[in-house]
């Protein structure tokens, strides 16, 4: 009995403020947009009974994902913003796990502090980390200050409003949720394998490939996931650092719902974009399950 | 450990000098005479001063401090309870969906949470306003929060639970004698960072707010928006001062704690023998 009260508090409010408003987006999706209070219909009518539900069910369809499919600008969003997470992902493991390594690799006393300071940037506000680039990368912004001193360019870059701009940013925020889980699983493998392996003749690069590497998989996969699932739907940096032209879904979305006040078609936007990233979240969360089965 | 080579000592280095450079130039140009951000104009803290008279910043402060304060508090409840199911409780029905509802806002990005949380509350026909946007907030941190608990539960010593229920302590007083005191420190640390992601929210305030409410991170985005400012730069080193303090507070706090738990489960362990 009084298990079940404890597992219901944080299941229903995770019922009810977590899953039941993807019903209710997804309801949404399937209306039309309104000039009223809120801006759609068909609402639901409590009064009219069951008659009600009738008509109103009637007057949802799909109309919506109709016009998303048909406008290239949407696909196109959907399209750029994988791509750009996809490398950005990337990107970030390989800025990532030669740091990871060399934590791990770091006499044990320092390990702690070390781990702090990855935190600790994490810790401090998204925006005004992305906002701390925009002095930085624009026309007449430090680095192009920088390197015009240097005289390594004479002509100063454009960066801002670019999609490299949108690659740094993601970058650089998502770091830190790619070099912990890389350290936590590198500093766990037992040096008494690299020390077998390098005994048995190994070169240090092939130790690496065939034992370091694998064993760091768990990791690897972890934070592509914890990097790769929400900057696909990232709206601060592509809107702050990325140009009119780089399409990113997150910003379409806050465009349609902010600007155009149009929430069906943003609900639309959100039931694909939610659909597009079903499959990583489960995997995600299937590696996350095996990683602490395995640690226990 | 062996072979900290040169190479690993560099990638620190280097990794660490991406991680920082930016964070401390905006601090530094924060102290910027002038209004420029790329001609130092010496040293001043006129932005600071300038600040205080920014009466819209100030108010939107404060409800962003409001907010964090109780919304962390209620997902630091929640997700404790949260992590104590996953992981005391081991299989009940419906668990499959329950740790998935606990790890897909980890990931989920912001826009969608916003947007179905904006709509919940539309549907419900509830005011917009500080509370939805607590509520919004707690729902996302209590999922941190839970992480956090969590991992500190799977490593504790369990027989020290079954030992108080074996002397006949109910469940209850258990855990509020013997458990609490021995997880408190992931407690306090999922509560500074439900606290820190609430303060720093934008995405999902913007979407669960209503008139009134208005958040910190909401003003400085607007004022973004229109490009760089000594004023936002001062701000924001005052946030970064503030979660700088806090974190090595925690983490020293933190340490002692378990260090002291650490002598004292080793006098009660030398006692038993």
């Amino acid at each position: 009995m009084r298990r079940w009260l404890l597992i219901s508090v944080p299941y229903l409010w995770l019922l009810v403020f977590f899953l039941v408003p993807f019903f209710i987006v997804f309801k949404i999706s399937l209306s039309d947009i309104a000039t009223a209070i809120p801006p759609y219909t068909p609402t639901f009518d409590w009064s009219q009974g069951l008659s009600g539900i009738g008509t109103f069910l009637s007057q949802l369809d799909f109309e919506n994902y109709f016009f998303i499919f048909e406008d290239p600008l949407y696909l196109n969003a959907y399209w750029s913003a994988l791509t750009i997470a996809a490398i950005s992902t990337f990107l970030t493991l390989l800025i990532a796990y030669p740091i990871a390594y060399g934590m791990a690799r770091a006499p044990k006393e320092w390990q702690p502090t070390l781990v702090m300071l990855v935190i600790l940037p994490f810790w401090t506000s998204f925006l005004i980390r992305v906002y701390a680039w925009i002095g930085i990368l624009k026309k007449e912004g430090l680095l192009n200050l920088f390197l015009m001193n240097l005289g390594i360019i004479s002509e100063p870059l454009t960066i801002l409003n670019t999609t490299t701009a949108v690659y740094i940013g993601i970058v650089y925020s998502y770091l830190p949720f790619m070099i912990l889980p890389l350290y936590a699983s590198l500093e766990k493998i037992n040096p008494s394998l690299l020390e077998a392996a390098e005994d048995l003749g190994s070169p240090p690069w092939k130790a690496f490939w065939q034992v370091t590497f694998p064993l760091s998989i768990p990791g690897v996969l972890a934070g592509c996931f914890l990097v790769f699932i929400p900057a696909t739907g990232e709206f601060v940096i592509p809107d702050l650092l990325g140009g009119s032209d780089t399409l990113m879904i997150g910003k379409t979305l806050w465009n349609e719902f902010f600007n155009n006040r149009d929430w069906p078609v943003s609900s639309a936007v959100a039931v694909v974009l939610l659909l597009v990233l079903v499959v990583p979240i489960v995997l995600f969360q299937r590696n996350q399950e095996k990683q602490r089965e395995a640690g226990r | 450990m062996r072979r900290f080579s040169w190479f690993n000592a560099t990638s620190i280095a280097l990794g660490f000098a991406f991680l920082y450079i930016p964070i401390l130039l905006l601090v530094i140009y924060s102290f910027n005479e002038s209004k420029l951000v790329t001609v130092w104009g010496g040293w001043s803290t006129k932005w600071y001063s300038s600040l205080l008279q920014n009466e819209g910043l100030l108010s939107a402060a404060w409800v962003t401090l409001r907010v964090a304060v109780v919304s962390s508090t209620l997902a630091t409840i929640l997700g404790t309870l949260a992590a104590i199911v996953l992981v005391r409780i081991g299989r009940f029905p419906g668990r499959t969906l329950f740790s998935g509802l606990i790890f897909a806002p980890l990931v989920m990005p912001e826009v969608i949470t916003g947007l179905s949380l904006l709509l919940l509350f539309v549907a419900m026909n509830v005011d917009r306003g500080f509370w939805t946007v607590v509520i919004a907030h707690a729902t996302f941190s209590m999922c941190f929060a839970a992480v956090v608990v969590q991992a500190r539960l799977y490593d504790f010593d369990k027989s020290v639970e079954e030992a108080a229920m074996d002397l006949g302590a109910p469940p209850v007083k258990t855990f509020l004698q013997v458990t609490l005191p021995i997880i408190a420190p992931s407690v306090i640390s999922a509560w500074l960072l439900s606290f820190t992601l609430s303060l720093d929210d934008l995405v999902i305030a913007s979407f669960a707010t209503g008139p009134g409410a208005t958040t910190l991170p909401m003003k400085i985005y607007s004022q973004v928006r229109l490009g760089v400012t000594p004023e936002i730069n001062a701000v924001s080193t005052i946030m970064i001062g503030l979660v700088t303090i806090g974190v090595i507070f925690a983490s020293y706090t933190t340490k002692r704690a378990s260090a002291r738990q650490e002598r004292e489960m080793k006098a009660v362990d030398a006692g038993a023998k």
